[in-house]
């Protein structure tokens, strides 16, 4: 069996995040890292592995700074990395990030494509349902828990009104949340296993990808103005001398009509 | 005049709050036109007439509800093959988007998510959204196809204005290939009596600081009529359902009031909460970063502060 993730290389969540002048994410303002989310994916992969045997390959669409996501990856257990570099992506939105990477998995065929829940800058989650249109995948998404059976995944969705029971059978897409598993930490023999593991270099002529078919210009929206919201204006706090605190709250949620 | 298809949010013909939302921004942009899809059409007829639908287009069959997000895809884009509208309007959630993710692919269209605005502007539809926890706003527009946008709860003012609501059952096919991703078995979410978390006026949300005694935190969202919330800390500690996780992987929320109560106000915590209208906080310790984000804040306990404040609202009230 072959599983392939899709990691993302993201700006760290923690820093300050800007946008560059031509409109897009600053990745070169704060250091980047495997999103956090995606670290998920490859725990549910790993899984997978420790039970059948699955061989699990990685794949990153990014920049050269990316290669710490598959590194990372490959830390934790992965067995090989695939990253997508050419300079004519910068700039993708979730169309052109998820056709490349359609074509950069369709080359691996998996019987497992898995996702992360969402990446930690964008967010569009949107990705993976996008992946599973292209390549004419079951979508099994957002999975909390995931149990596999042969060649039949069953997983539990938490959507918003109801908890469903999904299933579907190989070739399949999945994603999962942060509540799927508990993602292992590289061990030290990992992290040097990691530096004899394969990692091949793909570009957009590789996967047979135009140049125009990717990148801010092809997109199939436009950013017109980025506005940086004003600063909330610092607002009151009180202390809870005497305490006044409730009366100070309810006072406050009183003006503002909101009792 | 152009339809906007409007999908509409519903549980078994219960029509959310969102759908109103939707209705009155696809009347800015042209004739609000209702997709009903799955059973309940009887229970949600008043509610789209109420608020502006001039068609409903009903799609019922159990190929549409059996199966996760693809079949809904076939039929929305058999829809607007049929129907040309100007613009598709899906609500903001996991499934809406992934609904709009697919959808955008299938028929070649500029695909905006999370929007917290939608207008005509000179040169077509315009969309606004905020990202980075709501530092910034990014104003764009689409350059391709059928404008297909997800738009955040609570983004509008739903505005009742009676429409036609003229009534057309579609027939829709779906493929095989549409029907892989099978649902086995569907627990509606009890519900806590309280508003609906995404779609509430009011969230009270408790954390770390309720160490595990969330009463203080339900008692005062009940005397607000809001809903209850959780940071993930809470969650993580068994304390609160996950499904009431506020945050970047849990909900995001946009009510007019916010209050966090022992929340320290983590960037995850702000990414679900941040575009609230107005944010107060309760934290005993005055350097919490949640205190950076609010318009009034107590710095205290709140075991004292929650229940004292209760019993003025409850007392108010009369
Ligand atoms: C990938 C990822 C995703 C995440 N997603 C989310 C998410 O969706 N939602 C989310 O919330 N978090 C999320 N987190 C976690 C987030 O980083 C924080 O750890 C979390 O929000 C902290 O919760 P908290 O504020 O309740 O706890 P803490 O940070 O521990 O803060 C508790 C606060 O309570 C105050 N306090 C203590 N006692 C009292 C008292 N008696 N009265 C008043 N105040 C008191 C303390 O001063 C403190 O400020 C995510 C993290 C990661 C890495
Ligand atoms: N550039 C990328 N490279 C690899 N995987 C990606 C990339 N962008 C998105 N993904 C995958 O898609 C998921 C959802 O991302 P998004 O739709 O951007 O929120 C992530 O968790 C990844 O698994």
């Amino acid at each position: 069996m072959k599983v392939a993730v899709c990691v993302k290389y993201v700006p760290d969540a923690t820093a300050q995040r800007t946008f560059s002048s031509d409109g897009t994410v600053d990745r070169g303002a704060v250091d980047g890292l495997l999103s956090e989310l995606d670290e998920y994916a490859v725990e549910e992969a790993l899984k997978m592995r420790d039970s059948s045997d699955a061989e699990v390959v990685v794949v990153t669409m990014g920049p050269e700074a990316a290669r710490t996501a598959i590194l990372k990856s490959l830390q934790m257990g992965a067995d090989a990395g695939v990253h997508v570099l050419d300079d004519a992506i910068h700039g993708s939105d979730a169309v052109g990030t998820s056709l490349v990477l359609a074509k950069a998995l369709e080359r691996l065929e998996p019987d497992v494509v898995l996702c992360g829940m969402a990446s930690t800058d964008g967010s569009m989650s949107v990705v993976p349902a996008m992946l599973a249109e292209r390549m004419g995948l079951p979508q099994v998404t957002f999975a909390s828990e995931v149990t596999v059976d042969g060649t039949t995944v069953r997983v539990r969705r938490d959507g918003d009104t109801a908890t469903e029971t999904i299933e579907a059978n190989m070739p399949l897409l999945l994603s999962v949340t942060d509540q799927a598993n508990e993602p292992r930490y590289p061990s030290f023999k990992g992290i040097m296993a990691a530096k004899k593991k394969p990692v091949e270099t793909l570009t957009l002529a590789d996967l047979g990808v135009g140049v125009d078919e990717v990148g801010a210009d092809a997109a199939w929206t436009k950013v017109i103005a980025v506005e940086g919201r004003p600063p909330r204006s610092a607002g009151t706090v009180v202390t809870n001398d005497g305490g006044t605190g409730a009366e100070q709250l309810v006072g406050f949620l009183a003006g503002e009509r909101f009792v | 005049m152009s339809e906007i298809l409007v999908l509409v949010d519903h549980v078994d013909g219960a029509v959310r709050k969102t759908t109103a939302e939707l209705l009155t921004l696809a009347r800015r942009l042209g004739e609000p036109c209702a997709v009903f899809i799955g059973p309940g059409i009887d229970s949600a007829r008043d509610a789209l007439k109420r608020y502006g639908a001039e068609r409903v287009y009903v799609l019922d069959s159990s190929d549409l509800s059996d199966y996760l997000v693809a079949p809904k895809v076939e039929a929305l884009a058999q829809l607007m093959a049929s129907r040309s509208p100007a613009t598709v309007l899906i609500p903001s959630g996991a499934e809406g988007k992934e609904i709009a993710g697919r959808l955008a692919i299938r028929t070649e269209s500029g695909l905006i998510t999370d929007a917290i605005d939608v207008e005509l502007g000179e040169g077509g539809l315009v969309t606004r959204q905020s990202v980075f926890a709501g530092s910034y706003t990014v104003i764009a527009n689409v350059t391709r196809g059928t404008p297909i946008v997800t738009v955040k709860p609570n983004s509008v003012t739903a505005e009742a204005v009676e429409g036609a609501a003229v009534e057309e059952a579609v027939d829709v096919a779906v493929s095989d290939a549409a029907k892989t991703a099978r649902i086995v078995e569907r627990q509606p979410r009890a519900s806590s009596g309280r508003p609906e978390l995404t779609e509430a006026a009011i969230v009270v949300s408790g954390g770390r600081g309720t160490a595990g005694n969330f009463e203080p935190v339900e008692a005062f969202a009940d005397s607000l009529g809001a809903a209850v919330g959780a940071s993930r800390a809470a969650v993580d500690s068994g304390w609160y359902p996950h499904s009431y996780q506020v945050g970047q992987t849990g909900k995001t929320v946009s009510p007019q009031l916010y209050v966090a109560a022992g929340i320290s106000g983590a960037i995850q915590h702000r990414a679900g909460m941040q575009t609230s209208k107005t944010i107060v906080a309760v934290n005993k310790d005055s350097e919490a970063p949640i205190f950076e984000l609010v318009d009034f804040g107590v710095v205290g306990d709140l075991h004292a502060i929650l229940p004292a404040a209760t019993e003025k609202i409850n007392a108010r009230k009369g």
